[in-house]
């Protein structure tokens, strides 16, 4: 896939927005400003940005825990996400969610769900609902490779299939679930043909790679909107990060984490798109700067949030009668 | 049209669930049914006979063997315009599904800080007394009532059989129903008219002055009887059918305290951190002035319910048990 200027600008554009406002997290995370669990998506950044690409404001996210990325690139404000993990009401779930729970009913965007593998039958649910309603839009869902060893991925891989409901289901393989690498896990590695065992049709692609990560998103997407049924992609990827901000990392070496270093997806785009003449240094540089005001605005307006009053701390258990029909 | 001249029917609790689900799916194109053999099958214990050939498999949809799959569809299918009604077979299988219940269903809107709802209905059979087990007999309503963010109702009249779905289908949350397995074949008459009910309030099912005996569901019948062995012996029993486990209509349950001052609780779930455990902390916190007595609770004994005929029926509640624990609770003074 060769990208217009336009299209390079907004895929490294995704990816350095989310590398840097996580950056920021972390910092703010040492900092005392946000607490609970904080788990980073840094090196994985290709995914989120090339598939939220081929997806249409139709369509509904559901994600993990490790979202930040996904709903950065969703188009969910920055500010909002920052007040949510600050913990302040005029965060994206008004501070009842924190960094593993972003929600935005507008974009779609369902969480912000850290059971494993807990959003994939919701995301079966969404797509029967769809398909009922006939409707155009498709479900899609992320998940760790973690997650192919619960039991609701494969009943939902079965239930999606035999329904033949509009899912496309994303696995992003970054090797380790917290400290379990996948083989320690799995009798089989092969997560495509896990897939395709419950004849739902799939594709391995390279993570790291956004062009790569675009053009299986776009025919994957187009498979399900066809009306085919789901399909399963899996993205190779790595974090170079921690599982969270309490892992000291003992499960793999820094050598292993160097190697995947050098196949840094914003870096390695970058130097690609300068190569091939789709963008100048000076474009990258303008993206930088973009990014880092979007970034400060959004620390500010987190900073300058409010605290929810305590006694609305049981509002949003149940729906106000006469709030919906 | 006078009370005395107003057309009843003939029915079971079976058929009034089955005329329920049939009229909320003529009502609402919204709604839907599905589970394990809620179709070709007729429906576990045959609630939902009839409704594939009627309204087709779309929406009657027979579900394989994956009770958090198709309750996370439920969910998301609720999350995305639908109006789902998701069969369990029995309680006993929703553990599998526990997950998606406590850990979706009921915290999505919260979460979310309040984005959005979930207006399912989630049915499930209930409790004990066919000799099958522990694996198949227990109750776990109570359980389900110590979760924000759900609803719990125990239909046990042909009129709540009717009439509570569709309330339930209304609400903008999710709501459990618990429909105790041995009410399936309970006879009797219903107005032709029935229809939608509240699921808010606690019923008076029997009026007394003496005591006051709190249950739900399948102990209904066993408590009116015990009443009734209790009127033979000129102690007046009033009857509380709580109807909604969670929230509970505790004024009700404290107004019918406030006359009898005696209070006896029927409770089929284990005695241990029960439903039943939770009543009577609430009157203590509440009411405690008001009590002449020591509350009673009859409950399941703490053991997983057993095979054998004899042993199941000592492990749950039974009339002579609620007529025991009754008298006890009269005769005390203090
Ligand atoms: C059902 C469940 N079991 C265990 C956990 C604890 N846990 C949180 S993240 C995680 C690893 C998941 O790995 P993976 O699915 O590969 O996603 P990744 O964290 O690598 O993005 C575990 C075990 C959990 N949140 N949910």
């Amino acid at each position: 896939m060769t990208p217009d200027p336009e299209l390079a600008r907004k895929l490294l554009h995704g990816m350095v927005r989310i590398r840097r406002f996580e950056e920021k997290s972390a910092e703010l995370y040492s900092a005392g400003k946000i607490r609970g669990f904080l788990h980073l998506y840094i090196g994985e950044e290709a995914v989120a940005a090339g598939v939220m690409q081929a997806l249409r404001p139709e369509d509904a996210v559901f994600a993990t825990y490790r979202e930040h990325g996904h709903a950065l690139a969703r188009g969910l404000s920055a500010g909002a996400i920052m007040a949510e993990m600050y913990g302040k009401v005029e965060g994206c779930s008004r501070g009842r969610g924190g960094s593993m729970h972003l929600f935005d009913a507008a974009a779609k965007f369902y969480g912000g769900n850290a059971i494993v593998g807990g959003g994939l039958p919701l995301t079966v649910g969404y797509a029967l609902a769809q398909k009922m309603q006939q409707r155009t839009g498709l479900a899609a869902c992320f998940f760790g490779e973690g997650a192919v060893a619960e039991g609701e991925f494969h009943e939902s891989m079965n239930l999606a299939s035999l329904w033949n409901v509009p899912a496309l289901f994303l696995c992003e393989n970054n090797l380790y679930a917290m400290g379990t690498a996948l083989e320690r896990s799995e009798a089989d590695t092969d997560l495509v043909e896990k897939a395709a065992s419950y004849r739902v049709q799939g594709k391995s692609v390279d993570g790291m790679d956004v062009l790569a990560v675009l053009e299986a998103a776009q025919q994957a997407a187009q498979f399900v909107r066809d009306g085919n049924g789901p399909y399963f992609l899996e993205f190779r990827t790595y974090r170079f990060r921690a599982h969270s901000m309490f892992d000291p990392e003992l499960y793999r070496s820094k050598e292993e984490v160097e190697r995947w270093k050098q196949r840094c997806p914003i870096a390695g785009f970058s130097a690609r798109a300068i190569r091939e003449g789709w963008l100048t240094p000076e474009m990258i540089a303008a993206i930088e700067a973009e990014v880092a005001r979007e970034i400060a605005q959004a620390v500010e307006f987190a900073e300058a949030g409010t605290w929810e009053s305590v006694e609305m701390l049981t509002r949003d258990v149940y729906t106000a009668r006469g709030q919906t029909e | 049209m006078s009370d005395a001249t107003k057309a009843v029917v003939t029915t079971t609790y079976r058929a009034a669930l089955n005329m329920a689900l049939r009229e909320a799916l003529q009502r609402d194109p919204r709604v839907f049914l599905m589970g394990e053999d809620v179709g070709r099958y007729g429906g576990t214990y045959a609630v939902s006979k009839g409704l594939l050939e009627e309204f087709g498999e779309e929406r009657v949809r027979d579900t394989p063997l994956s009770e958090s799959a198709f309750v996370g569809a439920g969910i998301g299918a609720a999350l995305n315009g639908m109006l789902p009604i998701v069969e369990v077979m029995t309680c006993n299988f929703s553990l599998l599904a526990l997950d998606q219940i406590l850990n979706n269903a009921a915290t999505l809107r919260h979460m979310s800080g309040g984005q959005f709802s979930i207006p399912l209905v989630i049915r499930m059979a209930t409790g004990a007394g066919r000799q099958l087990a522990a694996q198949h007999s227990h109750s776990f309503e109570g359980w389900y009532a110590h979760i924000p963010g759900i609803r719990v109702v125990t239909p046990a009249t042909l009129e709540d059989a009717r009439g509570m779905l569709w309330t339930a289908l209304m609400d903008p949350d999710p709501v459990i129903m618990f429909e105790n397995a041995l009410l399936y074949n309970l006879e009797g008459e219903l107005a032709a008219d029935a229809g939608a009910v509240d699921i808010d309030r606690a019923a008076v099912r029997r009026a007394g002055s003496d005591l006051t005996l709190v249950t739900y569901g399948g102990c209904l019948y066993k408590t009116l009887q015990a009443a009734e062995r209790l009127a033979a012996q000129n102690i007046s029993a009033e009857v509380i059918d709580l109807r909604t486990l969670r929230p509970l209509d505790m004024a009700t349950v404290l107004v019918s305290l406030a006359k009898t001052h005696r209070m006896v609780i029927v409770d089929e779930g284990w005695k241990s951190g029960s439903l039943a455990a939770e009543i009577m902390a609430r009157v203590m916190e509440q009411a405690f002035y008001e009590l002449d007595a020591p509350i009673e609770r009859v409950c399941s004994a703490e053991v997983p319910i057993p095979y054998a005929r004899h042993l199941e029926q000592a492990a749950i509640p039974q009339v002579d048990t609620i007529f025991a624990a009754a008298l006890r609770t009269v005769n005390q003074h203090v």
